[in-house]
């Protein structure tokens, strides 16, 4: 099963994983806040995913590793 | 089985640049070209002044750190005194077309052996959103705040084109990192133009058509859609000059 992981210390909610996922099971975390401030990006439905990676592909800092 | 990850040639730091700065992207194609082409051990990077100033902290090969607009003068010396080392420097706008366009014009027409990677956001980024020869007409910037005026300053500089008709550089490029598609294209452009030197065949430079969301004050899933609709259309994408192709075609 396709697995993706979000290194979330090191995510700046910019939201262009949110904006890039075909399945759409990306949000920004309301109410948590990470060490540089942000609300993080987290995935509301991990069965969902299909492993196209193309949330890593638009991750401007690299903060996702996708497993297949 | 891992089908994406950070890619081994960037450094594990968080990068300064802003949310949804689109460096990050064209860094992490850079490393993986690096990767891909497993030279990381002999590979020589210039940092250029601008956003992009740090970079030196971000990739694991030897870094250089030019003065402003001298990447391409810093990489001639490199790459003749070190012909074995693979040289590339990585520039925006401001530093390859504005400062530092003598030192790109006649690296280009010399068609010295390096590999240029021009990010072109259409503003100063790093000195906070000045006008920059890149600046599209009617571009509000800090210092055109009633829109770029052609009639005085005028007309945004499209490099790629400009250096193709040199009868020098080996390869240019332009490409963008707003869309999926595009990031996919970029990274088979930019692994080509690290191809290139391998093979000592001479100047590569890839355009990257870029964002800037804080500059641009746009959030930054709107910033690449005004790439689209705005920046592309007056910087088409495409390969502008390939001598792989003109040997053929003679």
């Amino acid at each position: 099963m396709p697995k993706v992981t979000f290194r979330s210390d090191l995510c700046k909610g910019c939201g262009l994983c949110v904006a890039a996922c075909p399945k759409k099971i990306i949000t920004l975390a309301k109410g948590k806040i990470n060490q540089k401030g942000h609300s993080p990006a987290e995935v509301t439905d991990p069965s969902a995913c299909i492993g196209c990676a193309f949330c890593a592909t638009m991750c401007p800092d690299c903060v996702i590793t996708v497993e297949k | 089985m891992i089908i994406f990850e950070k890619p081994k040639s960037l450094a594990d730091v968080p990068l300064h640049y802003c949310p949804g700065c689109t460096h990050g992207i064209i860094h992490r194609l850079v490393a993986e070209a690096i990767d891909d082409l497993g030279i990381e051990g002999k590979t020589v990077g210039v940092a250029p002044v601008g956003c992009a100033v740090m970079a030196y902290d971000y990739f694991t090969c030897d870094m250089v750190e030019a003065a402003h607009g001298r990447a391409p003068a810093v990489a001639t010396g490199l790459k003749r005194a070190m012909p074995e080392n693979i040289i590339f420097t990585y520039q925006g706008d401001g530093d390859l077309a504005s400062i530092g366009m003598a030192e790109t014009v006649h690296a280009a027409t010399r068609n010295e052996n390096i590999t240029i990677i021009f990010v072109n956001n259409a503003i100063y980024g790093m000195t906070g959103g000045q006008m920059a020869p890149t600046s599209l007409p009617g571009q509000v910037t800090q210092t055109s705040p009633y829109g770029r005026d052609v009639q005085t300053v005028g007309y945004p500089i499209r490099v790629s084109e400009m250096l193709a008709a040199l009868d020098g550089p080996y390869y240019i490029e332009r490409v963008a990192v707003n869309s999926v598609k595009h990031v996919r294209d970029a990274k088979k452009a930019i692994r080509h133009a690290f191809e290139n030197q391998v093979a000592g065949k001479g100047f590569s430079l890839i355009e990257v058509v870029s964002s800037c969301p804080t500059n641009w004050g746009m959030t930054p899933e709107k910033a690449l859609a005004w790439v689209d609709e705005k920046m592309i259309p007056y910087y088409p994408l495409g390969v502008y000059k390939d001598k792989d192709k003109e040997a053929g075609e003679a």
